[in-house]
């Protein structure tokens, strides 16, 4: 699945923290939790129409699951697919719970301030996210359900949503090819399920690889009608590049 | 849960048939009473929030079914906003369960699901994109279409991590009624879809009712 075995590129990005950069077709995002019990919230645009972006709702409905695992793709609300999940160790990701706001955050960990702990405050998913999405004009009008990497949340059969506490572990690895360039936002902030009483702060480290090409048996291609259907619309959207 | 309301729509301050295709737009005062009639059985009336004194804030489906730990919407389930703040309850529901994890039908998600072939047919979001762009004043944009709900919508979460659209458990006659915690703007498409067995390939209109 990658053309190069070594990475193009290799970095960390600390717990709590927030980063976001442009991905661009064809090439690989390796996600992998540091140190076990990571949560990694993330959104997806398109940078030539920050319009066009991560759809939740569409990417469970075209493919009939409530996890997102191998196999699956990521949807824009216009039809395409931003990136397949190629790889993956865990088997189950949260893409339904939404994120961490300061007062949730405070309420569960407490507060502190930059002025206690420096670059160990307690930062939020929430805030993380309107912090990255500003860089690119965007804001509070274009948050959407984020996915939560590394995490999973479960449902009984009356609906009944719970937190998995101890689902990812240290080197767990989800590889995402995308299939179109992608301004891609991501925060390390704690899961919104968690109650682990000190407020968690684990590390992401992200490795950029060079793709091999998409054949026509590729698995995530190939995994349902709608993801096939996916893959044409990005081709026309490519068509005439 | 199955709860009746005790609310006689004779006394109605506001009373409105919505064709299937069409859309609805009109603001729900704090301490007011919105119902939603299902006129004919198993139609999906697709329906977003926002404050309607400032709609960057706006339902969230994600905080609304994380806060009440369910995934399902039905009596006793407060909506909550991107800000976290109840926006509205359901005090009565007549149907049990109603979907917020399916979204909207677009013409984009109409070529995935169905066929490439089916981009023109009507949906949803065309319905919504006709609302903001009709009503300029609002200050609503593409920007603004989120996660919606989809009331009288059958969409079960398997232990598994599977999704289904089952047949509808709505029918004639079967209602949803919601109290506004704040001033709310009701945005609703009556959905067009004519592509998916759940309401049977006929999409019926549906009644919106208002008490003061």
């Amino acid at each position: 699945m990658l053309e190069t075995a070594a990475p193009l590129y290799d970095d960390l990005i600390p717990g709590g923290s927030h980063w976001s950069f442009v991905m661009r077709k064809g090439h690989v995002l390796r996600l992998i939790d540091e140190t076990g019990h990571a949560n990694v919230g993330m959104l997806m645009y398109n940078p030539e129409n920050p319009l066009e972006r991560y759809n939740m709702p569409d990417t469970l409905k075209n493919q009939h699951t409530f996890k997102l695992t191998k196999g699956h793709v990521l949807l824009s609300d216009m039809g395409r697919v931003f990136a397949s999940i190629i790889h993956d160790d865990l088997g189950w990701h949260d893409t339904v719970s939404g994120t961490c706001d300061a007062s949730l955050v405070e309420q569960r960990w407490g507060r502190k301030t930059y002025q206690q702990a420096h670059n160990h405050y307690h930062r939020n998913g929430l805030t993380s996210f309107l912090n990255e999405l500003a860089k690119y004009g965007l804001g509070k009008k274009d948050l959407t359900a984020n996915l939560n990497w590394f995490s999973r949340v479960k449902t009984d059969d009356n609906g009944n949503m719970s937190y998995v506490s101890d689902h990812s572990h240290a080197g767990a690895t989800v590889d995402l090819r995308f299939e179109m360039d992608t301004i891609v936002v991501l925060h390390t902030c704690p899961h919104p399920l968690d109650t682990v009483p000190d407020y968690p702060s684990h590390p992401l480290r992200y490795q950029l690889f060079k793709a091999a090409p998409v054949t026509d048996a590729d698995l995530c291609k190939t995994s349902s009608p709608e993801a096939t259907r996916a893959f044409a619309n990005t081709a026309l959207y490519h068509l005439m590049q | 849960m199955i709860k009746e309301s005790s609310l006689n729509p004779e006394n109605a301050a506001f009373r409105e048939t919505v064709p299937a295709g069409e859309y609805f737009l009109k603001v729900v005062k704090a301490g007011e009473t919105l119902r939603i009639l299902d006129l004919e059985g198993n139609q999906a009336a697709d329906t977003l929030f926002y404050n309607a004194s400032d709609p960057t804030e706006r339902y969230s489906a994600a905080d609304t079914i994380r806060t009440q730990g369910n995934v399902y919407l039905t009596a006793g389930s407060k909506l909550m906003s991107s800000e976290n703040n109840v926006m509205l309850e359901i005090t009565a529901d007549t149907c049990g369960r109603h979907d917020t994890l399916g979204g909207a039908c677009s013409a984009e998600s109409n070529t995935t699901r169905y066929t490439l072939e089916k981009k023109c047919m009507h949906s949803c979001r065309d319905s919504w994109l006709a609302a903001v762009t009709e009503h300029d004043d609002l200050g609503l944009s593409k920007r603004d279409l989120t996660h919606n709900i989809n009331f009288f919508m059958n969409v079960p979460v398997t232990a598994e991590g599977g999704l289904t659209f089952a047949d509808g458990i709505s029918d004639a006659g079967k209602y949803v009624e919601l109290e506004a915690k704040m001033d709310v703007l009701v945005m609703i498409s009556n959905c067009p879809q004519l592509n998916n067995p759940c309401n049977a390939y006929n999409p019926t209109p549906i009644e919106v009712l208002v008490w003061s």
